[in-house]
This record gives C-alpha cells, structure tokens and sequence, in this order.
C-alpha cells in the first residue's frame, strides 16, 4: 500500500527536513530482480564468481538502484513533472544485506531565470551504519 | 589507457519502446508503492495518458540495445574494472508506456587522476520521443580502476 505520510513540497523552504524513505536490507534476490528489470545484466552485480575475479569480493548493487530509491524519495511527494534536474555522486558500493535509508533537505527554494520558483532539495542514500552511499541533488519547479 | 581521440565517439542510434510490463517490472524492483507507477487506472486518474517512466528509468531503456556494452569494446574498456561514478539526469517533458524513445548517446570527455589509476569516460544522452521532441537528456560517469 502507499504511505499515506503527508508532506507539501509546494510551501517546503530552504533546511526543511524531506521526509525518509527506508528501505529493507538489499539481498540477493533484489540484485537480481534490478538487474532483469532495469536491463543492466552486468554480471558484478549478480554474479559472485565475476566480482571475485573482479576484486570486489562479493557482489555490489548497482548504482542505480540506489538512486532509484531515491528517485521514489521525490516522486512519492512531487509530480513528476515537476522534476527538472536529478544528479547524483556514487560514493560508496552498497552490498548485500545494506539497508539504504534516504533522506532529503531543501536547501533552497530561489526563482530560476525562467522565473518559475524552484526548490533545490539535497538528496542521501546511507545504510545502517550511517555510511552515505549517494549524495544527490534534485531541482523541482513549483507550479506557477 | 582509454585513447582521448574516442572523445567524440558516437554509439549508433537506438529506439526502443516503452512496454508497459517493463515498467511495471521495475517498479516492482525498486519497491515502488505508489499506484501511479503500477497501475493504468491510477496513472491515468493523476493525469497521465499512460504509466510514466520514472524517472532514473530512462538510463535502464537505453541498455536495451542489443550491445550496451559494445561501447565498451571499442573504447577498450574492462567490464570487471567499471564502476558507476555519477549519473545526471534532466528532464524535458514526460515518456509514457507505448511512447517510442531514440537515444543519441556521445563520449564528451575521458579524463584520469591519481596518475592513471583512476580513468573516467563521461557520456552524454539525448533522448527523443517518436513525435521528435526532447524528453530528457542523462550524463553517465564511469570510473574505471587500474590496480
């Protein structure tokens, strides 16, 4: 079911708090779900024999899983319509058994040149150690 | 090293469409609750003519292609020594399940750091619905790593 938590982006200012978004512990099977869904079948992130002989150990998430949990950080309060920019910086690999935890803070809500009112909402993925994953950054139009 | 003459490279044009089983495929992969990603009726009572492609989807479409990796081949880069670095999207207008999307897909810069240890290929996407209109545009990084 959706959460029905309750957050208006539209009167979101400058260090407010964006609600959080967890996530249960990434196993093996959401690895592989992703990668079959998402299309990207490289095998580092699903294969343990590869990411061994890669160095890596065992295998890591892909990247853009975790930015799409955070991506639903957004999209479960804003339109997404309403997203113009969404940019993020991998960090640190997240692993079997991570919980990714995301959490957001605008940090600044400003007329663009178009003169449409934006916010600017700071974006993180950590896991249960606090380790931040993915730091992002998201820029949202704000109806007229 | 990666040769800096592929910056320019260019991957051959690809269109794919939008399936709407996919989309609800990945939705489920990312643990998606809200109906809006899952269901048509729901969509469609939030204002979209069909299920929209969320928004980091647009980098999955375009691994679609029968080769995602052939880039890689031609540029001389290892799989096992790639790592994701960063990836930026910007959104233009929205896609729906049933649209048909054509990637232009461009090698914009190859740089390295820590004396060659690290090399890193950006890659710039330009993404057009069948109507010939922009719907977004995505910069993936790589990293690759040596040692």
């Amino acid at each position: 079911m959706a959460e029905t938590l309750a957050f208006d982006y539209t009167a979101a200012q400058a260090r407010d708090a964006w609600p959080a978004l967890s996530m249960p512990p990434v196993s093996r099977l959401t690895l592989a779900l992703y990668c079959g869904a998402s299309g990207d079948h490289n095998p580092l992130h699903v294969d343990a024999d590869f990411a061994r002989d890669a160095g890596l150990g065992d295998v890591i998430a892909h990247g853009m899983l975790v930015m799409g949990y955070m991506g639903r950080t957004l999209t479960r309060f804003v339109p997404q319509p309403a997203i113009r920019e969404f940019n993020t910086r991998f960090q640190a690999m997240t692993r079997v058994g991570d919980e990714i935890t995301c959490t957001g803070e605008v940090t600044a809500r400003e007329v663009a040149a178009d003169g449409t009112t934006i916010l600017r909402v700071s974006v993180s993925a950590a896991d249960q150690r606090g380790e931040i994953k993915t730091q992002g950054e998201a820029v949202i139009a704000l109806p007229a | 090293m990666i040769d800096h003459r592929h910056i320019g490279y260019v991957s051959p044009p690809f269109t794919t469409p939008v399936e709407r089983g996919r989309l609800k495929f990945f939705a489920k992969a990312i643990g998606e609750t809200d109906p809006v990603y899952l269901d048509e009726a729901a969509a469609q009572a939030a204002g979209h003519p069909s299920l929209p492609v969320p928004p980091t989807f647009f980098f999955c479409l375009e691994m679609d292609r029968a080769e995602p990796y052939g880039w890689f081949d031609d540029l001389g880069i290892e799989l096992p020594k790639v790592l994701h670095g960063a990836q930026g999207f910007r959104y233009h207008r929205m896609a729906y399940a049933g649209d048909e999307l054509t990637f232009d897909s461009r090698v914009t810069d190859i740089y390295d750091k820590k004396g060659g240890l690290l090399e890193f290929v950006v890659q710039d996407n330009r993404i057009s619905n069948q109507r010939g209109e922009l719907v977004a545009e995505f910069t993936r990084t790589l990293v690759i790593r040596h040692g």
